[in-house]
């Protein structure tokens, strides 16, 4: 039997970093993901873990000690948001190089500056291409969830790549909601125990990590990473049919809500899907075609399956909360469109940045992207201004 | 989802309005309802003006927005009665709780357009059986009493269990906290 919570998605990811127990957690305080370590720092205090808490002084360091545990051969994990990971970029680049399946929570936030405390995915983005996997959240439960499948994933022999698991800062990270846990012991099971093949402690095998790599073996070893990051969607699918399971929650790259027999649909990711379902739900209710692709899995990018998925529809809206500012829109746009080119799909698609710096999104604005489908479904021209905003205040 | 009800919190910084929000949830949460409480975060400064919102349904629920047309709207000070308008989207068969002493001619002229408006002396209350000023427990009965989201003695049974745990380590404030509950929930009225 499951365990039925309300929990706030930084207390579900506190929670389940107790369950699995690293051996290592490194982290540096910033908004909205602070209340995670200091969850967790309690965890430790009052015995209830054993792992080493190292309280870093910056997240670069946070990210070193990550780096420096998981290459000693322990489980290691952290948590940041926003300017935390942008100052951790350098690390966060050598975990994935060095073949570090490292474990961070993502709480997103919006990279300074102006200064803004709030969520959108510019954190994310930048680290997009650094070779981490990367799973989006649409709420507390998933966030948990995602959390629960990562050292798996993670620390696949195949794999062996860093993963960050996101969830929308405030909007889910602040808010208790209803939630399904697992027991312990099942998660303890489920997780199972890190036993790396190659690590610094192993006197047996000693071994140096990180040296020189100059022109004669840097592009093989990165073609080695590369070819991890594809191994990653088998394992991502496999994990998830244990999850299932387990617990009767079934996860794939994407969930696809009322997809199969719409005519237009929108893409997003994290808790934008969630109000999305519901202004679906409520075009349904008056005979609207209308669907929802969320994606779950960002990176590896599912582009074949989202293609084929996304095939039969007139038209789709890709939305993406975080501006590229390159003149041609956001990135999950840009992943997006080309995988229906690459896959010779033709599907008119259009792009709507959104939510920047915690802008609301509302029923109504999703609502106005379906109406936009709509015309530009049965519009016989290409789609003018294919790089639009939504919600974005108009100058009166 | 036509169970579902909004309810939005308006207050100042300090005063537990958050926590008050989050305390809602939790008891609809124990009766075996879908809870979402959530607070709109900003710089967080005593005494400034902040908003909290709850949703509770019988079935699972997605929205991730803030609520612009709530059901019920709550008013922990009414010095925001001169700032905001607090009734802004209210739904016309929904009702507004404020926490005042004002009398129905006084607050009628800061809402002139709204009807259903009930009113309670948090502070009164909370003083007698609290000994100090904390509105967020009254004003959690208040709600629960005009919006008719669980039973009275379900509502009471559930935050006993909710302050025993809450309170371990200070149990000599228990009672009063429940006397808060039981005097709010007699004393509310509609203007």
């Amino acid at each position: 039997m499951s365990i039925r919570e309300r929990l706030s998605g930084n207390e579900a990811t506190a929670l389940g970093m107790k369950q699995i127990n690293p051996d290592v957690v490194a982290a540096f305080p910033i908004t909205p993901s602070t209340e995670i370590p200091q969850y967790f720092s309690t965890f430790v205090s009052n015995g209830s873990v054993d792992t080493e808490f190292v309280a870093v002084e910056s997240e670069h360091s946070a990210m070193s000690a990550c780096i420096g545990a998981e290459a000693a051969g322990a489980r290691a994990m952290t948590a940041t948001s926003s300017n935390g990971l942008a100052l951790m970029w350098e690390m966060v680049n050598i975990a994935s190089s060095l073949r570090l399946p490292i474990v961070m929570a993502l709480v997103n936030r919006a990279i300074s500056g102006p200064l803004n405390i709030h969520c959108d995915h510019s954190d994310a983005m930048g680290v997009r291409d650094a070779g981490w996997i990367m799973l989006f959240s649409e709420n507390n439960q998933e966030a948990y969830d995602n959390l629960i499948m990562a050292h798996r994933i993670a620390e696949h022999k195949e794999v062996l790549l860093p993963l960050m698991v996101c969830q929308d800062g405030f909007i889910t990270s602040h808010s208790i909601e209803n939630i399904e846990l697992i027991e312990d012991d099942k998660v303890k099971a489920f997780v199972g125990k890190y036993e790396p093949k190659d690590y610094l402690l192993n006197k047996k095998n000693p071994l140096s990590i990180g040296p020189l790599d100059l022109q004669a073996y840097l592009f093989e070893h990165k073609a080695a990473e590369a070819d991890a990051m594809r191994n990653a969607k088998k394992v991502i699918l496999e994990v998830a049919d244990d999850f299932e399971k387990l617990t009767g929650r079934k996860y794939s790259f994407f969930e696809e809500y009322k997809l199969e027999d719409a005519e237009v649909a929108i893409i997003c990711m994290n808790s934008t899907a969630g109000t999305a379902k519901a202004t679906v739900d409520e075009l349904r209710d008056k005979g609207v075609k209308v669907g929802l692709l969320k994606l779950r899995v960002f990176r590896p990018f599912p582009a074949e399956e989202i293609a084929n998925a996304i095939a039969h529809l007139k038209a789709v809206a890709i939305l993406d909360r975080a501006d590229s500012l390159n003149a041609v829109g956001g990135v999950l746009f840009q992943d997006i469109t080309s995988a229906l080119y690459v896959n010779n799909k033709n599907v008119k698609a259009v792009n709507y940045i959104y939510g920047i710096g915690g802008r609301d999104t509302k029923m109504d604005d999703l609502e106005k992207v379906y109406n936009d489908l709509l015309e530009i479904k049965d519009s016989e021209n290409k789609v003018e201004n294919p790089y639009r905003y939504l919600g974005l205040r108009k100058e009166d | 989802m036509n169970n579902l009800i909004e309810i939005r919190w308006h207050g100042r910084g300090g005063q537990g309005t958050k926590t008050a929000s989050l305390l809602l949830a939790e008891v609809a949460f124990s009766t075996g309802k879908y809870v979402q409480g959530f607070p709109e975060y900003g710089p967080e400064r005593m005494g400034a003006p902040l908003t909290a919102y709850n949703r509770i349904s019988d079935t699972p629920i997605t929205i991730h927005s803030n609520i612009y047309e709530p059901d019920y709207v709550i008013v922990v000070d009414d010095t925001l009665l001169d700032s905001i308008d607090v009734t802004e989207g209210l739904k016309k068969d929904g009702a507004i709780i404020i926490n005042t002493t004002k009398n129905k001619e006084e607050i009628t002229k800061k809402i002139p357009n709204y009807n259903n408006i009930y009113t309670i002396d948090a502070k009164t209350i909370s003083i007698e059986t609290l000994g100090k000023y904390f509105p967020n427990t009254p004003m959690l009965a208040a709600v629960v009493k005009v919006s008719g989201i669980m039973e009275e003695e379900e509502f009471l049974k559930n935050m006993r269990q909710s302050f025993n745990h809450k309170f371990a380590k200070k149990p000599e404030v228990i009672d009063g906290n429940m006397k808060a509950l039981e005097l709010a929930l007699q004393k509310i009225h509609k203007l």
